[in-house]
């Protein structure tokens, strides 16, 4: 055990390698509900070439590795479940090149979405990335890894989509360049039009491999941005509300959400829709597609657009959204997780009403959120509780009803989003044998060792 | 349940009709308007029911006080007829609904409403209020509820009303300064008209501006600036308190512009019609209301109701109107912040 401390050490100096029981404790767990598990050693490298050493150690060594960003995916993705080191990125924290042009930024991969967005605010105010509604420590890597969301999602899709690059250590310890950075200086594509390897990495959850660099499409961002709160009491329009509001291409992000508290928003289905403008005639305009878009709905009264008070606007315009952070603290105790299966739109009303069942069978805190996925090509259904840590009978109520949650959004043809390892497990249960074969078939050539974030999209 | 007063013989030999006549959103003549009145009464199928944007003004058109836009909400919800959705409509109810979160101040026999609306509490300071601010109602408890009106709820409103007069009463308040034109339009025209006794003495903030102005006239330093008055929907309830609009800018040295559509003329702000009567009508009302202001060649664009501020601020300060609420300009002309 010394010999490997020692071999960290050497690699990154001894302040960056720890084995200490405090920060293992904290090594060990997410906000979520998974249990935890101290990893042997914890390591912070600020070079590829150091993560490469550290995983060439690991491979030789046989030692489980957890690469982790900030650790708040909630579904304990970066608890070692097999102990061994995790490897915190978040030193290697630069942004390496903005191409204003071509709209791409290439950044470390440890590199957190607030610190690329404020460095776009500052430099570039005229671009702009999909930031998910996360807190801003969160990474950009972590992010795509996972197939994250963000703010134009609706526009460009999942967040690994706009994945422009990528630089990635192999689990064998090989450095890799993934797209056109493969052969020309320029970070313009993760792919096309060579073979697309980003798959091999892109919802792997690190098992495949360490992002050390990623490639980022950046979109114009327009000088004024406003919203628009759509209300109905009726679930099974908004499939429609969503297709309709898509089809005018008019809108930059889009959320269907309901919860029973605070008063004001019970009984209702909420859809919040950004529109921006680089002046007040195009906002107008953009508006008025909105608001014609869903006019029968107006007409016959089935729901209606809210007055957002001022005051009541930054709350809505802020990004990421911070009202998040107030409902996973209603409970008190800081307790928050949500499953965000991907589902079809048309299953909104099914899961809406599966949610609220939920809440009511094992008396939990719940909120529904979905977020609009390309222009309605799909959805990620939050089915989210919030409870209290220091109440492990509430705890066991939000697992049973997480748990009862995803299995009947998997029922309904979704698929899941950031899973658990059990919710991996209850997926490749329903997968179709020869994508298994083929997982399994890329994972061992990938990882010989199985040394990769083990007990994750564990095909064996 | 108290019902409506309403008199019937009133209409039947009202030679006018200006209640619907005068109507800025509905065009009928004179002999339209009149058998849709009567249609409304007998509660028969009037047009006016589906087209009324609840602007309030025929409760000021009726020369008889017999509250005509009372009647069309009542009978638009005995009809089950909407004017919002049912969710904008159900999630105002809920909104207001009282929940114990009131604050109370340290209670006098006066005493400030500041309705469900925090702004008003904020714009209570200074030489104006010092002798009343720290006796304040504020909260869903004390919530005046005309805004039902626009919702044609009005049984929201007869069971809420009385329990908001109680909740008043046990407070030992015998005077009651309203900060707000629909909390004075609650008190008295609204429970007049549905036999709700108040046991207090409401009192319009306007009249209580004007005294303190004339005790403070002293310390007053005219403003020398031409103002347009924005008119909410609800002082249509009390247009006998609009004239103190001219006398307070009278005090303080404040020229009131002429404008199109000002007095019984006047045009609210558009934004709670945006619900009810959608993004079209609000937009025409809005883009009147604002050009009205530029051509009247004001300086300031004043207003009464913090929601039409809200409403309209942005969109006057960007044609070079500085907006500001009528307290926040006597303040200024007692040269407070």
């Amino acid at each position: 055990m010394r010999d490997v401390y020692n071999a960290l050490v050497e690699i990154v100096g001894e302040e960056y390698v720890s084995f200490r029981k405090e920060e293992l404790y904290f090594y060990a767990r997410d906000p979520g509900l998974m249990p935890a598990h101290e990893p042997d050693y914890v390591v912070a490298p600020e070079t590829t070439e150091e993560v490469q050493k550290i995983v060439k150690l690991a491979n030789r060594e046989k030692i489980p590795i957890v690469p982790m960003g900030a650790g708040m995916a909630l579904t304990g993705l970066i608890i070692p479940l097999k102990g061994g080191i995790v490897i915190d990125m978040k030193r290697m924290r630069r942004i390496l090149e903005v191409n204003e042009k071509a709209r791409y930024a290439i950044v470390e991969g440890g590199t957190s979405q607030g610190a690329l967005k404020s460095y776009l605010d500052r430099n570039y105010p005229n671009l702009r990335h999909s930031i998910p509604d996360a807190p801003p420590t969160v990474t950009i890597a972590a992010n795509v890894v996972i197939h994250g969301q963000g703010r134009l999602t609706q526009q460009y899709g999942f967040n690994s989509d706009m994945v422009s690059g990528l630089e990635v250590v192999l689990p064998t310890g090989e450095i890799c360049k993934i797209g056109s950075c493969s052969m020309s200086p320029s970070w313009f594509s993760k792919g096309p039009t060579l073979p697309d390897l980003s798959g091999l990495f892109l919802g792997w959850l690190g098992t495949t491999g360490i992002m050390t660099k990623v490639g980022l499409k950046l979109y114009p961002k327009k000088k004024m941005r406003d919203v628009e709160l759509f209300v109905t009491d009726r679930e099974d329009l908004i499939p429609e509300i969503l297709f309709r509001l898509t089809h005018t291409e008019m809108v930059e992000d889009i959320t269907a959400w309901f919860q029973p508290k605070p008063i004001i928003f019970q009984g209702n289905h909420h859809v919040t829709l950004y529109i921006t403008g680089d002046t007040d005639e195009e906002l107008e305009f953009k508006r008025k597609m909105v608001w014609d878009s869903v006019k029968e709905f107006r007409d016959n009264k089935d729901g209606g657009f809210m007055w957002i008070l001022p005051a009541m606007k930054p709350t809505f315009l802020d990004m990421p959204q911070r009202s998040v952070t107030t409902f996973a603290d209603v409970k008190k105790g800081g307790g928050f997780e949500y499953s965000g299966p991907i589902a079809l739109i048309e299953k909104y009303p099914v899961l809406a009403r599966k949610l609220v069942e939920l809440g009511t069978k094992f008396k939990v805190a719940y909120s529904g959120m979905a977020r609009v996925i390309g222009r309605s090509h799909a959805m990620m259904f939050g089915i989210a509780f919030t409870f209290n840590r220091a109440d492990p009978d509430m705890m066991e109520r939000v697992r049973k009803a997480l748990h009862e949650g995803i299995t009947f959004a998997f029922d309904q043809g979704g698929i899941p989003w950031k899973p658990t390892a059990e919710e991996q497990k209850m997926a490749m249960e329903r997968m179709d044998p020869n994508t298994l074969k083929l997982m399994k078939m890329i994972k061992e050539n990938l990882d010989p060792n199985g040394i990769m974030n083990p007990g994750n999209w564990e095909v064996n | 349940m108290d019902r409506l007063k309403f008199d019937e013989h009133l209409c039947t030999t009202c030679q006018t009709s200006d209640c619907l006549v005068k109507c800025q959103f509905i065009n009928l003549d004179r002999e339209t308007a009149h058998r849709e009145v009567m249609k409304i009464i007998k509660g028969g199928d009037s047009s006016v029911l589906r087209d009324c944007v609840t602007c309030y003004a025929c409760e000021e058109y009726c020369q008889w006080g017999n509250h005509p836009f009372y009647l069309i909400t009542e009978r638009r919800e005995e009809k089950g007829i909407l004017t919002a959705s049912r969710a904008i409509t159900n999630q105002w109810i809920n909104m207001c609904e009282p929940q114990g979160k009131y604050k109370v101040g340290e209670i006098k026999e006066k005493a400030l409403s500041c309705c469900f609306i925090g702004d008003l509490r904020r714009l209570a300071r200074g030489k104006l209020f010092e002798d009343v601010r720290s006796s304040y109602i504020l909260g869903p408890e004390f919530f005046c509820e005309v805004v039902y009106l626009h919702f044609a709820k009005p049984s929201v409103i007869r069971e809420r009303l009385p329990k908001v007069i109680e909740n008043i009463n046990q407070l030992g308040i015998e005077q009651l300064i309203c900060m707000h034109d629909e909390c004075y339009g609650s008190f008295t025209s609204l429970a007049p008209a549905y036999g709700i006794e108040v046991n207090f003495q409401p009192i319009h903030y306007f009249e209580y501006l004007f005294e303190k102005l004339r005790d403070l006239k002293s310390e007053i330093k005219p403003l020398n600036i031409k103002a347009a008055y924005q008119r909410p929907c609800s002082s249509r309830l009390s247009p006998d308190k609009y004239p103190f609009v001219k006398e307070i800018f009278g005090l303080i040295g404040v020229e009131m512009v002429n404008r199109k559509y000002q007095g019984e003329n006047a045009l609210c702000c558009g934004e709670v019609l945006r619900m009810v009567a959608g993004y079209e009508v609000a937009n025409d009302i809005q883009r009147k209301n604002v050009e009205d202001m530029v051509q009247s060649g004001a300086e300031y664009g004043v207003f009464n109701c913090p929601y039409c501020q809200m409403a309209l601020s942005e969109k006057v300060y960007k044609k070079g109107i500085k907006p500001i609420h009528i307290i926040d300009l006597c303040k200024m002309a007692l040269g407070e912040e």
